[in-house]
């Protein structure tokens, strides 16, 4: 019986020694400063790197607010946002009709905003002699109607398609500019052994080992591992360019798109100030920095 | 005085039977929310579409036989990897290792079982894939046979120490009057007391079949997940896509209660048939084991 008695001790004694502890952290958040705020934020593959660099940058700013950034994909933030688990979600492609009208119906109101540009580099392996391709020549190979390298002028090699898993906001923009054209009657889809990756390093590992890839990735994320190719507009199907702030900011570079923020509603307070911030130059130039297109 | 200690040993009693009792509530739980939020797919998802070979959900294409295909294939192909080295160490450990091998192998097995699967993963894309690729000539390294090694990895530890324990089991006995009918050593292990201990080493491969199924970050991480119908002779050297990763992929981005997320649940509630099988399987296997050692003792 006095086992039995000291065990309950025991174990009594450790769940108060576990609350006790708890409730000192939670007393030690609280003092800091008066205007201090916890903002969620979540999303995007694309964006997570950015709203890092935005997030640790800011703490200098404003060192009361404290920003937790994670990724998972746009899908993913959007649904976290539409949950209410999230205060910002970041998305690389827009807000669907079907999210928007769930938000609604949970009594959200989302707002938007451009946060900055991105080009979507086409990446092979370096060894890889193709230099440039055209928008059409793109999706054929992802729709699965040319198969080896030589099609396109380079070596006799299988072509192995890489691409983001479908919860990518990469991985949707891809589907309509680049396998569909832009065109949203156009239902063809990835060729169905695409492999899909589920992160954006993993595509640069396959990449950067494997001669017979090609793959797709935000500007940001492209080492120099990896070659990018030159890629052709419909319009000008002989003119080949490769991704960079200046090609996308003047049009030339086709598969570019905007990068956004979601809020649950027209923001207030520190999540309001943290987006100002964001489109101030001073945050813009961290764009720059990290690859991306700066949207002022 | 008694009258206490009785109380305090009907306290502890009772909370180990809740303990007990509340695997089956969970189970249960697990089950009846499994079936409440997958049946449904059944009334969305026409059968002809749930049957097909098309999986892109994103644009209404619910065809869960390439991954099911998927899931089947790497999980035998991985059996088939680990049953010779799970059997083999066993053996070696129960009936040849000396004492000092024993403890060095022992642990060293127990901490393959203790190495997250997604370490595993990150071995399997900086080594294994690259290292395939080149030596088997493959378009890519990221295929099913990458996925089949890295779940027989899985799987070896979970076989060993049931197998090792089936053979610790049989009476030395068995050994002794087999070498003393002038077997060989080799004999008596093949002949006596891998047959003797035959239930329990299938319990063992049916318990590491299970594991390999179930298995989900190794496996996303390495097989390229692209949704192929695993129907040609080279299927298990081309990428695949299994159950597990679908679901684990998937299931962040699908707005609750569509049709994509009732069919997510949906092959949540093949994966739990699957593996109830194979429990079942492995529990039929050593219940008969006992009736039949029952007989022979009787």
């Amino acid at each position: 019986m006095r086992k039995v008695l000291i065990v309950i001790g025991g174990i009594l004694f450790l769940l108060l020694a576990g609350c006790s502890g708890r409730s000192q952290e939670a007393g030690s958040a609280v003092t800091p400063s008066q205007n201090n705020a916890y903002i969620e934020n979540k999303g995007s593959d694309t964006i997570v790197n950015l709203a890092l660099a935005w997030a640790e940058a800011y703490q200098k700013v404003e060192p009361g607010v404290s920003i937790s950034v994670t990724g998972g994909g746009s899908g993913t933030g959007l649904t976290a946002l539409v949950n209410k688990t999230v205060d910002i979600a970041n998305a690389s492609r827009q807000i669907s009709p079907e999210e928007l009208a769930s938000a609604q119906a949970a009594g959200l109101d989302p707002q938007e905003f451009v946060i900055a540009r991105d080009a979507i580099a086409v990446i092979v392996n370096p060894e890889n002699p193709v230099e440039h391709l055209s928008l059409e020549q793109l999706s054929k190979i992802y729709r699965g109607e040319i198969n080896n390298w030589s099609e396109v002028g380079g070596e006799d090699r299988p072509i192995v398609r890489l691409s983001r898993e479908t919860n990518s906001g990469t991985h949707v923009y891809f589907l309509d500019a680049v396998v569909r054209l832009g065109n949203s009657q156009d239902k063809a889809i990835f060729s169905r052994d695409t492999l899909l990756l589920p992160s954006s390093e993993g595509i640069i590992a396959e990449v950067r080992d494997n001669p017979n890839a090609i793959g797709y990735d935000g500007l940001g994320y492209v080492t120099s591992e990896v070659k990018m190719v030159a890629v052709s507009g419909l319009e000008h199907p002989d003119d080949y360019v490769l991704p960079s702030a200046a090609t996308v900011t003047n049009g030339t570079y086709v598969i570019s798109r905007s990068l956004y923020m979601y809020t649950q509603n027209p923001p207030v307070g520190a999540i309001k100030d943290y987006l100002d911030w964001i489109l101030s130059p001073d945050a813009q130039k961290i764009v720059v920095d990290l690859g991306f297109v700066p949207v002022k | 005085m008694k009258k206490f200690k009785l109380s305090g040993d009907s306290v502890i009693s009772g909370v180990i039977k809740i303990c007990g009792y509340s695997s089956i509530l969970f189970v249960t739980l697990i089950l009846i929310f499994l079936l409440r939020e997958g049946l449904p797919a059944l009334a969305s998802v026409p059968l002809s579409s749930l049957f097909s070979t098309v999986w892109y959900p994103i644009e209404g294409y619910f065809g869960i036989l390439p991954l099911i295909g998927g899931s089947l294939l790497v999980t035998i192909a991985a059996t088939i990897i680990a049953l010779p080295f799970g059997i083999g160490t066993a053996v070696y450990l129960s009936e040849i290792a000396p004492r000092w091998m024993k403890e060095i192998l022992k642990p060293v097995v127990e901490i393959l079982a203790g190495i997250p699967s997604v370490v595993l993963g990150f071995i399997g894309i900086l080594v294994l894939v690259p290292f395939l690729r080149k030596t088997l000539h493959l378009a890519t390294g990221l295929t099913g046979f990458t996925g089949a090694i890295l779940l027989g990895l899985i799987a070896i530890p979970t076989i060993v120490s049931i197998a090792e324990d089936a053979l610790n089991n049989v009476p030395p006995a068995y050994r002794q009057a087999g070498l003393a009918l002038g077997a060989t050593r080799w004999q008596t292990m093949w002949g006596v007391t891998l047959p003797a201990a035959k239930t329990g080493v299938l319990t063992a491969v049916m318990l590491g079949i299970g594991r390999a199924l179930g298995e989900t970050m190794a496996v996303m991480m390495v097989t390229g997940n692209a949704p192929v119908m695993p129907d040609q002779w080279n299927s298990l050297f081309l990428p695949i896509r299994t159950m597990t990763a679908t679901i684990a992929s998937e299931m962040g981005e699908v707005a609750t209660g569509s049709a994509h997320y009732q069919l997510l649940f949906f092959i949540g509630i093949l994966l739990f048939l699957m593996s109830l099988i194979i429990n079942v399987a492995a529990s039929l296997a050593s219940t008969k084991q006992r009736k039949r050692a029952e007989r022979i003792l009787s």
